[in-house]
C-alpha cells in the first residue's frame, strides 16, 4: 500500500489501488481548500525540501503552498541559485541539502532519472515533481482527480493526447495511469514526436499524425505544452504546428459532445491551444491547479508525515481514537 | 498483550433511554435557538448525532441539522510509528458561522480529540457557541475539556478501553469495559 | 625458466588441443611436449586447467597521458592481467592525443616501466582526432603503434577515411573506426527503442552505427586496405562485414562482452549500463553470438574504459560512456558462449588469441621460438567479480557483483607470471 510505500517516484510502479487511494485521501484536502482559514497544524516542525533543478514556478508554488498549508517549512533550491552552475555534483548538492534535516524531498530536475537517483542516496521520502521526460506523477493524479470529479468517474474512457509525446513526462504518466484504468488512448501530434515505441509501453495506445482522426470519439482531450527547450532535432515553425495541431473550437466539435479539456500548464494560448478553447465550458484548467495542490497535501501528508522509526510512542488517546 | 472484556457498562436498551434523555437536555438547554446544529466527531459520533436528530424531530418536531466532522488531520498526537491514518472527509453542508454547535461524539478521555475537534471547527468559520455531549466520560482529562451533556459518567483505570459499539459500525448495540493484559 | 605441467594446451593456430607440457625460457617458448622435465626449471602445475596462447586486446582505454584519475598504464595492466591478457592495444584518445610520435614514444616508455603486460598503442588517424589533417602516422608507426583510429569518433568523413586507408596500406597498419553518425547520435544516451521511451532517455537508433559501417565498407572497396570495425554492436553492422568479406574485402570486426551478454532492456537509471555503442536489442546479441560462432566476427575486445567513480556517480543522461571490461570479458565468454554450447572452447580462445593477432597482422600460437605470452584459464573455478577488489582505478562495470564459472588463472608474459589467482 502507497502508506508503506518510501518514496513516490512513478506512476509506472504503482497498482490502481494504490492510485485510487491517493484520490481517496486526496478529497479532504479538497474541501479543506474551501475552508476560510487555510491552515493546519498536521505537519508543524516537519520541513520538505523544495529541490528544483529545473526552472518551474507552477509545480514548485503549488507543493510550497501545499507544505504551508500544513504546516511544514520549505527548504527552497532553485536551479538559476544553484551551486550546481559552480560545478557542484548533485550527489553533493544532494547530501548538503539532507545534512539540514528536511523530512522529505521533492524534486524537479531535468535527467530523467534523476528523482531515483536521490532516492538511492538520501534517507527521507522523495517525491518526483518532474524527472526529465521520465515522469511527473502528480501531475497525472491531479488529471486523474480531475477527470473523476467532471466525469463521474475514471474507468474505460477514449483519451486522446496531443503534442510534443516524446519529450512529456506529463504524457508518460498519465498514459501509465489511464491505461491502468481501461483507458483507450490515443497519442498524435508531429510524426518525428511520437514514435511508435509508446504503443508498446502500455496497453490499448495507438497514436495518428492526424488531429481530426485523433479527436473523433474523444472522451476526455490533454493538450500537452510545445517544449521549446528540450528539442534536439531541427524545430517546427509555429504556423506548421497550429495549422496541424492546435486544439481550435472547430476541431474540439469532432471529440464528444461532453469532451474535457485537460492541459498542464503553462498554455501558450494561440499556440497549441486556442485561446476560446482554454476559456470555454469543456476546459478543466483552474480545477487542475485546485487539485493539484490537493493531491500534494495529501501526498506530503502520508510521506513526509509519517514518523521515522525512532518516533515517540503513540499517545493515550489513541487506544480510543475514533478511527 | 490480549484484549479482555470486563462488564458492560450500557446495554442496548440503556443506550437508547440515556440517547433521549440527551436529547431532551439538549434542546432544553437550547430553547428557542433556532441555529442548533450537531456535529457527530468521526466515526461513531456520527451515528449518535444523527439519532439525536432523529429524536429531537420526533420529540419537538425539530429540524436540527447534523454535520459529520473528520479530525484526523488536527490531532496533535500524530506521531505514530509508521504509516500515517487514512483520512476521511468532513461533511458539513451548512455554514458554521454563528452556529449554535453541539459536538457529539462517544467517549470523552484525555480531551485531546476534542481540542482537535475545535480546531477544525474554528477552521470552518465562527460558531456563536460550542458546546459537547457525550454518551460516556471516563476521566483522566489531560486538557481543560468538559462536557455540557453527558450520558454515563464512569471511573476508569489507565488500562481499560472503554468500547462503545452500535449498530451502524459495529454491527452490535452495548457499551464494553474491556481491559489490556500482558500474556 | 618455467615450466608449465599437467595442463591441456589449446592452440587454435595448429588447431592443438592435447596434454603437453611447454617450457620457457628467456622469454621465448623454448619446448612444447608431453611429459617434459627440465632441472632447475620453476613448475606451474596446470592440472585442470588449460594453456594458451597469450590473449590480446584489441581495444581498450589506459587514459595516461591525461587521465590518470581514472586510470594509468600502471593500474590498468595489472587489471588487463588478471583477465588473462597479455598484450593490451590502448587507444589514443588521451590528453594529449596520441597523434605524434612524442606522445607514442612516451605511452611506450611508462609502459616499459610500469606495466605488467604488453603495451601496443594504436595513433590517432587525423591531428587530435579532429577528423582533419592526417596525423603523423609513419613516425608513429616507427614509435610503435600498431594500428590507427580516431576512437571516441568516428573517422569524420568518407573523404578522409579513404586517405587514411590508402597512406595506411602502404605502411601495412589497419585501420580501426568507430563507426557513428554524428547527426543520429546527436544527444542520444542509450539505444532508441522502447526501453528508452519508457525511461525517457534520448535514443540512438541502430542505424547510427550501421550507416557508417556501410560508408567504410564501401571506402575499403576503393583502397581495398585494411579496414577493422571497432565494438560492433548490431545485426545491420554484421551484415555489411559479411558481405565486404565475400567480396574478398580485408575487412575485419570486433564485439564486445557487454555487447554479447546484455541489451537495452538490461538499462536501468545506473550509469554502469550506460557505454558507447549502447547496450542493443536481443536481435542484435543474437546475430552477434551467430558471428562470433561461424567466424564472422573475428575477436572479442573489451573497450575497457576506466572513468573514476565520482565521474559516473551522476544522473544517466550526464554521465561519461564507458564501461570496465578487462576482468570480466574470458569469463563472459566462458559463460554467454561456451557453457551455453554456442561455441567450442577453441572458437572462443581464438576469439582470443589467433583472432586479434590476424587483426594486427601477426602470429599468436604455442610454437618453440614464439614469445613466452601464455594464458591458463579454467573453465570450472566459481569466483565473483567484485569492482572494489580490481587493481583498475575505476569501479564502472554493471557485472560488479556477478558470479562466474570459469577464469583465467595464470598470466605469463616474456616467460615471467603476471598474475596468479
Amino acid at each position: 500500500m502507497l502508506r508503506s510505500l518510501p518514496h513516490l517516484l512513478g506512476i509506472e510502479g504503482l497498482t490502481r489501488d494504490e492510485i485510487l487511494f491517493i484520490l481517496d485521501q486526496a478529497k479532504p484536502f479538497q474541501e479543506f481548500q474551501r475552508n476560510p482559514l487555510k491552515k493546519l497544524a498536521t505537519l508543524r516542525g516537519k520541513s520538505v525540501a523544495l529541490a528544483f533543478f529545473e526552472s518551474s514556478t507552477r509545480t514548485r508554488i503549488s507543493f510550497a503552498t501545499a507544505a504551508a498549508r500544513l504546516g511544514a517549512d520549505s527548504m527552497n533550491l532553485q536551479a538559476e541559485a544553484s551551486s550546481l552552475k559552480k560545478g557542484e555534483s548533485l550527489s553533493d548538492t544532494i547530501r548538503t541539502l539532507e545534512a539540514m534535516r528536511p523530512d522529505g524531498f521533492v524534486i524537479r530536475h531535468s535527467s530523467s532519472g534523476a528523482a531515483a537517483f536521490i532516492a538511492e542516496r538520501v534517507d527521507v521520502p522523495v517525491l518526483n515533481a518532474g524527472d526529465g521526460m521520465h515522469e511527473h506523477p502528480t501531475q497525472a493524479l491531479l488529471d486523474a482527480l480531475t477527470i473523476r470529479d467532471r466525469k463521474g468517474k475514471l474507468d474505460g474512457w477514449n483519451i486522446t493526447i496531443l503534442g510534443d509525446i516524446i519529450h512529456s513526462r506529463v504524457a508518460r504518466s498519465n498514459i501509465h495511469l489511464l491505461s491502468k484504468f481501461g483507458a483507450r488512448i490515443t497519442l498524435c501530434g508531429p510524426p518525428m514526436w511520437v514514435p511508435r515505441e509508446f504503443e508498446a509501453i502500455a496497453p490499448n495506445v495507438r497514436r495518428t499524425a492526424c488531429i481530426e482522426e485523433a479527436l473523433r470519439d474523444a472522451d476526455i482531450v490533454m493538450v500537452l505544452r510545445v517544449q521549446t527547450e528540450r528539442l534536439h532535432e531541427p524545430a517546427l515553425a509555429p504556423e506548421e504546428y497550429i495549422l496541424r495541431y492546435q486544439l481550435t473550437r472547430e476541431r474540439l466539435c469532432m471529440a464528444r459532445p461532453d469532451a474535457l479539456v485537460l492541459h498542464p500548464g503553462p498554455m501558450i494560448r494561440g499556440l497549441e491551444i486556442d485561446p476560446a478553447v482554454a476559456d470555454g465550458p469543456q476546459s478543466a484548467v483552474l480545477e487542475q491547479v485546485t487539485n493539484g495542490l490537493a493531491v500534494r497535501m495529501a501526498l506530503l501528508y502520508h510521506l513526509v508525515g509519517r514518523a521515522p522509526l525512532d518516533a515517540p510512542h503513540p499517545a493515550k488517546d489513541r487506544s480510543n481514537a475514533s478511527d | 498483550m490480549r484484549v479482555v472484556e470486563k462488564r458492560q457498562l450500557l446495554s442496548a436498551d440503556e443506550i437508547s433511554r440515556t440517547l433521549k434523555r440527551l436529547a431532551h437536555e439538549i434542546l432544553e438547554m437550547s430553547a428557542g435557538s433556532g441555529d442548533l446544529a450537531l456535529l457527530g466527531v468521526r466515526r461513531r459520533g456520527v451515528p449518535l448525532a444523527e439519532r439525536l436528530a432523529k429524536l429531537m424531530k420526533e420529540s419537538a418536531g425539530l429540524d436540527v441539522p447534523v454535520g459529520t466532522l473528520d479530525i484526523t488531520l488536527y490531532r496533535d498526537d500524530l506521531s505514530t510509528v509508521g504509516a500515517q491514518p487514512v483520512l476521511h472527509s468532513s461533511n458539513i453542508d451548512f455554514s458554521v458561522d454563528g452556529r449554535d454547535l453541539v459536538v457529539v461524539d462517544d467517549v470523552l478521555y484525555t480531551g485531546r480529540t476534542i481540542r482537535a475537534a475545535m480546531n477544525a471547527l474554528f477552521d470552518l468559520g465562527r460558531p456563536r457557541r460550542v458546546r459537547l455531549c457525550v454518551l460516556i466520560d471516563r476521566g483522566h482529562r489531560e486538557l481543560p475539556v468538559e462536557a455540557t451533556f453527558i450520558g454515563r459518567t464512569v471511573q476508569t483505570s489507565d488500562t481499560e478501553i472503554v468500547e462503545v459499539r452500535l449498530r451502524e459500525v459495529d454491527g452490535e448495540e452495548r457499551v464494553m469495559l474491556v481491559d489490556r493484559v500482558s500474556d | 625458466m618455467l615450466l608449465i605441467k599437467n595442463g591441456r594446451v589449446l592452440d587454435p593456430a595448429s588447431n592443438t588441443e592435447a596434454a603437453l607440457d611447454v617450457l620457457l625460457d628467456g622469454g621465448r617458448i623454448s619446448k612444447v611436449g608431453a611429459n617434459l622435465s627440465e632441472q632447475g626449471a620453476e613448475i606451474l602445475d596446470a592440472s585442470g586447467l588449460f594453456v594458451a596462447p597469450g590473449f590480446i586486446d584489441l581495444h581498450c582505454h589506459l587514459r595516461e597521458p591525461g587521465g590518470e584519475l581514472s586510470e594509468t598504464i600502471e593500474t590498468g595492466t595489472k587489471s588487463a592481467a588478471r583477465g588473462g591478457f597479455t598484450a593490451v592495444c590502448c587507444m589514443p584518445n588521451t590528453h594529449p592525443v596520441n597523434d605524434r610520435a612524442s606522445v607514442t614514444r612516451g605511452i611506450v616508455e611508462r609502459a616499459a616501466a610500469t606495466a605488467s603486460v604488453r603495451v601496443w598503442p594504436i595513433g590517432a588517424a587525423s591531428v587530435g582526432s579532429k577528423g582533419e589533417a592526417l596525423a603523423e602516422i609513419a613516425a608513429m608507426k616507427e614509435a610503435g603503434i600498431v594500428a590507427v583510429s580516431d576512437d571516441g569518433k568516428p573517422i569524420a568523413t568518407a573523404r578522409l577515411m579513404r586517405q587514411v586507408m590508402e597512406y595506411c596500406d602502404a605502411l601495412n597498419l589497419p585501420v580501426i573506426d568507430h563507426c557513428e553518425d554524428a547527426s543520429l547520435f546527436a544527444g542520444g544516451a542509450m539505444r532508441e527503442g522502447t526501453q528508452s521511451i519508457r525511461l525517457g532517455i534520448p535514443g540512438i537508433p541502430s542505424q547510427t552505427e550501421s550507416i557508417c559501417v556501410g560508408r567504410d565498407v564501401e571506402v575499403a572497396s576503393i583502397t581495398r586496405a585494411r579496414l577493422h570495425i571497432a565494438h560492433m554492436s548490431t545485426r545491420a553492422s554484421l551484415g555489411y562485414v559479411r558481405a565486404a568479406k565475400r567480396l574478398g574485402l580485408r575487412v575485419t570486426c570486433e564485439v564486445t562482452p557487454h555487447h554479447f551478454t546484455l541489451t537495452d532492456e538490461d538499462v536501468i537509471y545506473d550509469s554502469r549500463f550506460k557505454m558507447n555503442p549502447p547496450l542493443a536489442s536481443r536481435s542484435d546479441r543474437d546475430a552477434l553470438i551467430e558471428g562470433l560462432a561461424d567466424g564472422s566476427v573475428d575477436a572479442i575486445a573489451t573497450d575497457h574504459a576506466p572513468h573514476h567513480p565520482a565521474s559516473k556517480d551522476v544522473e544517466f543522461d550526464r554521465a561519461p560512456f564507458g564501461i570496465v571490461g578487462f576482468e570480466t570479458a574470458f569469463a563472459l565468454g566462458l559463460d554467454q558462449l561456451v557453457h551455453t554450447g554456442a561455441m567450442p572452447l577453441m572458437r572462443l580462445v581464438e576469439l582470443f588469441t589467433t583472432g586479434p593477432a590476424r587483426v594486427l597482422g601477426i602470429e599468436r600460437k604455442i610454437a618453440v621460438g614464439e614469445p613466452a605470452d601464455l594464458t591458463i584459464f579454467s573453465t570450472e573455478h566459481e569466483w565473483i567479480f567484485r569492482a572494489a577488489e580490481s587493481p583498475s582505478k575505476s569501479r564502472n562495470s554493471p557485472f560488479d557483483g556477478r558470479a562466474f564459472r570459469g577464469a583465467p588463472m595464470a598470466t605469463i608474459v616474456g616467460g615471467k607470471i603476471v598474475y596468479r589467482r
